[in-house]
């Protein structure tokens, strides 16, 4: 600007520069947002006003008639919340059952999936095996496949007399009911040991209205059969992520440390797993966000059943709007769910900060990721 | 991750035990044992439904983990298309996916494009909302859409399957990486040549694009041929159903009485292949894009 001002001094030459330098960015600016105006435009619509809406519904009683935002409504304010929370009743009940089911699974599902990440992310990436891209495939293709069609085949699979049943009758194990079984798995340990009857303290009470008993039942028969499913069908994604780091760790590390005379559990031990370290961050908080919105599986196999054993707050929250047509309490089961992820997210967040700068004092500490 | 940077090492240099020996052999058989047995275990799954939607139903209440008929049976597969509407929901779901997979081609990388290389007013702010955005849990989405559907009067309807599924903020993202990998320089020349935003855009730095669009194509096109909660809200009339849903409809609605698991197998199985298909052949863009995840870590 100011080098054509100094060039061309003469008045009239300067305005037109100015204004097509003006019409450049100006033309940028508005090709800009012509741009990015249809993702703007679905993702603001579908996205973020239904958030908007649903937090007005969940404040509300409406049942699905007519709109939710006229002055027919009642509104409730807290009601649907404190509902799940703080009064006894079915819709406290249900709501804590299916978030003690969603606790069982998130704390089976996570760790495994990710071990068996880890896992098979380090056969496929042994250098000694050929016919290693036929197995990272076959691993990970159950996770680009529908969630519906898979789930037709596991329940399948875990029919009364299906492929599972077969193989445990194979070493003689008189296989469960798989969806028809509400027994939790902890109970059943239980009975094995004789304990058939909770003890007395355990049944008088509890948090949120269950009883102390029914927390500890350990994820129901029904909900094991879903577990398998879903570690199955994750941990192909997972190893995958795995092995894109692995592919990174440079050799010379591993050398090295073979030369100081590490043994192999060693090496893994103090040098591959602290580099995998981010990659185990990003699979754990992935984890725990998908673990906590299962609701595919459900809808097809169990639908919450047997005796809502199955039953998740994400598929809880979707019954109770469109099957009960209580939209008010569905929507606030959702708000409710989605702040469990956000804790569950900042939680993980934290811990791994925490261990991290726990295990070495400060001025020993080492940028993370390079050694 | 800070290793990213460092010199990279030649692909595969893992070494997890000595080349010959007894312990490199032992290895080496423990490898591939542990191979084939999870080979098994995700593959066989498959197997066993291929097999049995070609059984009888006694047949498959019988023998489930025989992956072989005995006799071939094709009953299933005749009820499939005439006794169920599976020629419906497959129409549907082919119709929204080629719409849906084509408008967020083309919309994710016109908004790619814009915050990769244009400068406007708002640019940062819009890019940390579409972050944002990709954090959102879809499930719980489920009554919101339903209610924005409803309100805007589209739903029951195809739009309510295509529509909100047209941009999503995931493909931005991938655009948007990419084109920043194009040198500017290309652009500049085409600018100098009196080539217009648009044109510069079209004509010029998307063909370049290739890679990411065929990457973007092929994970939209499996998303939403498998698409299934949002299906679920947008919809209640069987002539919409697409696949996911008539199938969910098939297992646990109407037709759910009685086992038929050939039947129901089969159409899983029917379901799958289009997907398989992609699959194989396009495995290593599938690859890449989990690759990409991981190094965001």
């Amino acid at each position: 600007m100011a080098i054509d001002a100094l060039a061309a001094p003469a008045t009239p030459a300067v305005p037109p520069a100015r204004r097509r330098r003006g019409g450049v960015r100006g033309n940028e600016n508005l090709a800009g947002w012509l741009f990015v105006a249809p993702v703007v435009l679905i993702l603001g619509l579908f996205l973020l006003l239904p958030i908007l809406m649903a937090f007005w519904v969940s404040l509300t009683g409406w049942n699905g008639q007519g709109s939710p935002f006229t002055g027919d409504v009642p509104v409730v304010g807290a009601d649907n919340y404190t509902r799940l929370f703080t009064e006894e009743g079915l819709a406290r009940r249900d709501f804590m059952t299916s978030v003690r089911n969603n606790l069982y699974y998130v704390a089976i599902v996570v760790p495994a999936q990710t071990a068996l990440a880890l896992g098979l992310a380090l056969v496929v990436n042994n250098r000694m095996l050929k016919g290693k891209a036929f197995f990272r495939s076959a691993f990970y293709f159950p996770s680009v496949t529908s969630s519906v069609a898979i789930s037709v085949v596991f329940l399948f699979l875990f029919a009364n007399s299906g492929a599972v049943n077969g193989l445990l009758a194979l070493v003689g194990i008189d296989g469960p009911q798989w969806f028809a079984d509400a027994r939790g798995v902890l109970h059943i340990l239980l009975g094995t040991v004789g304990v058939d009857q909770p003890p007395a303290a355990l049944t008088g009470g509890g948090p949120f209205g269950l009883t102390w008993w029914d927390w500890l039942s350990g994820p129901s028969v029904a909900m094991v059969s879903i577990i398998t499913l879903v570690v199955w069908t994750t941990s192909g994604t997972f190893m995958l992520m795995y092995l894109a780091a692995l592919q990174n760790v440079p050799a010379a590390l591993d050398e090295a440390s073979t030369l100081d005379g590490a043994s192999r559990w060693q090496r893994f031990r103090y040098v591959t797993l602290p580099l995998l370290k981010p990659t185990t961050f990003l699979v754990v908080t992935l984890g725990l966000i998908g673990t906590w919105q299962v609701f595919d599986q459900v809808y097809v196999m169990s639908q919450g059943d047997p005796a809502k054993t199955t039953l998740t707050p994400a598929y809880l929250s979707y019954r109770t709007a469109f099957r009960d047509f209580d939209y008010g309490s569905g929507a606030a089961i959702s708000f409710v769910l989605f702040l469990i992820i956000i804790a569950m997210t900042l939680l993980q967040r934290w811990v791994m900060r925490d261990r991290d700068a726990g295990r070495r004092p400060w001025w020993r500490r080492r940028v993370p990721g390079r050694s | 991750m800070a290793v990213l940077s460092g010199p990279r090492p030649t692909r595969d240099t893992q070494t997890t035990g000595r080349p010959g020996g007894p312990r490199g052999l032992v290895t080496t058989f423990l490898g591939y044992a542990t191979l084939i047995f999870f080979g098994l275990v995700f593959l066989y799954p498959f197997v066993i439904q291929l097999g049995n939607s070609f059984k009888s139903e006694p047949d498959a209440a019988a023998n489930p983990l025989s992956p072989v008929p005995d006799p071939v049976d094709l009953t299933s597969f005749e009820r499939i298309f005439e006794g169920t509407a599976f020629p419906l929901w497959m129409g549907n779901s082919l119709l929204v996916t080629v719409l849906v997979t084509a408008g967020r081609v083309f919309f994710d990388s016109l908004a790619g494009y814009a915050l990769a290389r244009l400068r406007f007013r708002g640019r940062a702010g819009l890019f940390a909302a579409v972050i944002a955005v990709m954090a959102v849990p879809g499930v719980v989405l489920l009554i919101p859409k339903f209610l924005v559907l409803n309100q805007l009067g589209m739903y029951d309807s195809y739009a309510a399957l295509i529509v909100p599924l047209l941009a999503d903020a995931a493909g931005v993202f991938i655009m948007k990486q990419f084109f920043e990998s194009i040198p500017v320089s290309v652009e500049e020349a085409a600018r100098i040549d009196g080539a217009g935003v648009f044109r510069t855009f079209w004509s010029v730095v998307l063909p370049m694009a290739k890679p990411a669009l065929i990457t973007l194509t092929i994970l939209s096109f499996q998303g939403s041929w498998n698409e299934f909660p949002h299906s679920l809200v947008a919809v209640q009339d069987p002539d919409l159903f697409t696949l996911p849903r008539g199938l969910a409809d098939l297992v646990s609605g109407s037709l759910g009485s009685g086992t038929q698991y050939p039947l129901k197998l089969g159409a899983a199985l029917l379901a799958t292949i289009p997907v398989a298909i992609i699959f194989v052949v396009f495995q290593r863009y599938f690859v890449r894009d989990a690759n990409d995840g991981a190094d965001k870590g």
